[in-house]
């Protein structure tokens, strides 16, 4: 099908999964139809979240007309990047696929039989209820992710594997797309509205479950210091993180590099002064900064070298905070994030003397 | 010897062209107010990110107090209306994180009105001093 519209000229580049030696998968550009042959657009690994690369194929200009193979979260994090002015969606042709769900890169890496385990996990995404497979665990992310499905107004072909038979795919499109593509139109599969019930109610318990979790562990400073206490400020999950796209971030710069003297001085007062210890600093400012966008991909968990579920965190935040705004992430590049835009009527005794 | 009584320290960011003014003509009319406010002067509340006020806190401020001028007379248009939306997420994201989000002020403080810039700064002391010192102050392993 990728083939098809490259050579239609519907496309003149994809972006999309491609095999890597070594059993690993990335998101590549692809120009050569036959090359996608080792297309793995199925592969239950999310070692980036491919918005980055959408960004970098769309941040200027070019002449090619891209299409895009992404999971959910990622056409998210894309619509997102759109209104930071950091994407762009003109002319491109977003293909979305429905995600069962998606294991660590590593964990994915070290699986002896990936065909199988692919196959064990489309069956299980026809009847809506897909299993790890055999000492794998899916991603914590991907585990409480209430929208898995490709739908929204910003995917011009959903590909559905969610209460579809394996083997087959149930593919929703405008009609230019279904023209290119020669397909007539047909119904969704008889078993589809179940099987994504039984999906959406699993992953609505564990999310809440764990949200829950996170709001009984985190409820004074000590909590907040013991959660983040790991932190060897690597900066993984803003290096990670698809919308946190500031050039220069501000920890990157010597902004809290203070002068030695300084340090003595606190610690006389405090007794002791942790070192490079703008961790807990950092993290509650990358809340304020992105957790009214937060789409919840989870690679920033991912990427932490000690564990610290910053996903979760962010999650249980950014409802919250999005909820105050009615906002909903990556849904439509039509709608300003929270941090783009104010009304005047609204947190109107926010500033003002309490009577 | 009693102890000396709890002095909060409050770290005020204030817009240059409202409250920051009006600041000054407490000054100028030589209106009291405690001494427990260190001012930092900023073009527009709008240009204040919650990283500064976030620092604050953790290096043991007892109190941020964030100045600007009232809705509708903001000098570049809308900084304050961006600031009131900053500091609505800045004080859910504090309090979802066990500190204690009532140490963040936000006020809008004309420049003609420094009695209650004043009046602001008393209350502000007097309801830190109820609160107690800042739990973060003595915490080395922040």
């Amino acid at each position: 099908m990728l083939a098809s519209l490259l050579a239609k000229g519907v496309v003149d580049a994809w972006l999309v999964p491609m095999a890597l030696p070594g059993g690993g998968v990335a998101p590549s550009l692809v120009t050569d139809a036959e090359a996608l042959e080792r297309a793995e657009p199925l592969a239950p690994v999310l070692p980036i979240n491919a918005a980055r690369a959408v960004s970098q194929l769309t941040m200027t200009a070019h002449k090619e007309k891209l299409g895009v193979v992404l999971r959910s979260c990622e056409v998210r994090a894309v619509v997102e990047l759109v209104k930071f002015q950091q994407a762009s969606l003109e002319g491109v042709l977003v293909v979305g696929i429905d995600c069962p769900g998606t294991y660590g890169v590593a964990e994915w890496q070290a699986v002896g039989e990936k065909e199988r385990a692919l196959e064990a996990l489309l069956a299980g995404a026809a009847t809506g209820e897909p299993e790890a497979w055999e000492g794998l665990s899916f991603r914590s992310a991907c585990e409480m992710c209430v929208e898995p499905l490709a739908a929204g107004e910003h995917v011009d072909l959903a590909v559905g594997l969610v209460g579809v038979d394996a083997g087959q795919l149930y593919l929703r499109m405008g009609e230019d797309v279904a023209a290119a593509l020669g397909l007539a139109a047909g119904g969704a599969p008889a078993g589809r509205k179940a099987a994504v019930d039984r999906l959406l109610a699993g992953r609505k318990a564990a999310r809440e479950a764990a949200l829950a979790g996170f709001r009984e562990r985190v409820s004074s400073m000590e909590d907040l210091l013991a959660e983040f206490g790991a932190c060897v400020r690597c900066h993984n999950c803003m290096v990670n993180c698809p919308i946190c796209y500031c050039r220069e971030c501000i920890f990157r710069t010597p902004t809290f590099e203070h002068e030695s003297q300084l340090y003595y001085q606190w610690a006389e007062r405090k007794g002791t002064v942790r070192m490079m210890h703008d961790t807990v600093l950092f993290h509650l400012t990358r809340l304020n900064h992105m957790a009214t966008s937060c789409v919840e991909c989870g690679v920033c968990s991912e990427a932490c070298p000690v564990g610290i579920d910053v996903a979760t965190v962010f999650q249980a935040v950014g409802e919250k905070v999005q909820a105050l705004f009615d906002y909903h992430p990556g849904r439509s590049v039509g709608e300003a994030a929270p941090v783009q835009e104010f009304r005047e009527d609204e947190l109107t005794t926010l500033g003002e003397r309490p009577r | 010897m009693a102890e000396a009584e709890f002095e909060p320290r409050i770290i005020a960011f204030l817009c240059n062209w409202c409250t920051y003014t009006g600041a000054d003509l407490a000054g100028t009319s030589r209106i009291q107010y405690p001494p427990n406010v260190r001012i930092i002067r900023l073009m527009c509340s709008g240009g204040l990110d919650p990283v500064y006020v976030s620092k604050a806190l953790l290096e043991g401020a007892d109190g941020v107090l964030i100045g600007g001028c009232h809705p509708g007379d903001c000098h570049y248009q809308s900084g304050n209306y961006k600031a009131r939306r900053r500091v609505a997420i800045l004080q859910s994201i504090l309090e979802q994180m066990g500190l204690d989000q009532e140490r963040v002020w936000l006020r809008w403080i004309s420049a003609s009105e420094g009695q209650y810039f004043a009046d602001t700064v008393s209350e502000m002391v007097a309801a830190l001093k109820a609160k107690g010192p800042n739990p973060l102050r003595g915490v080395g392993a922040i």
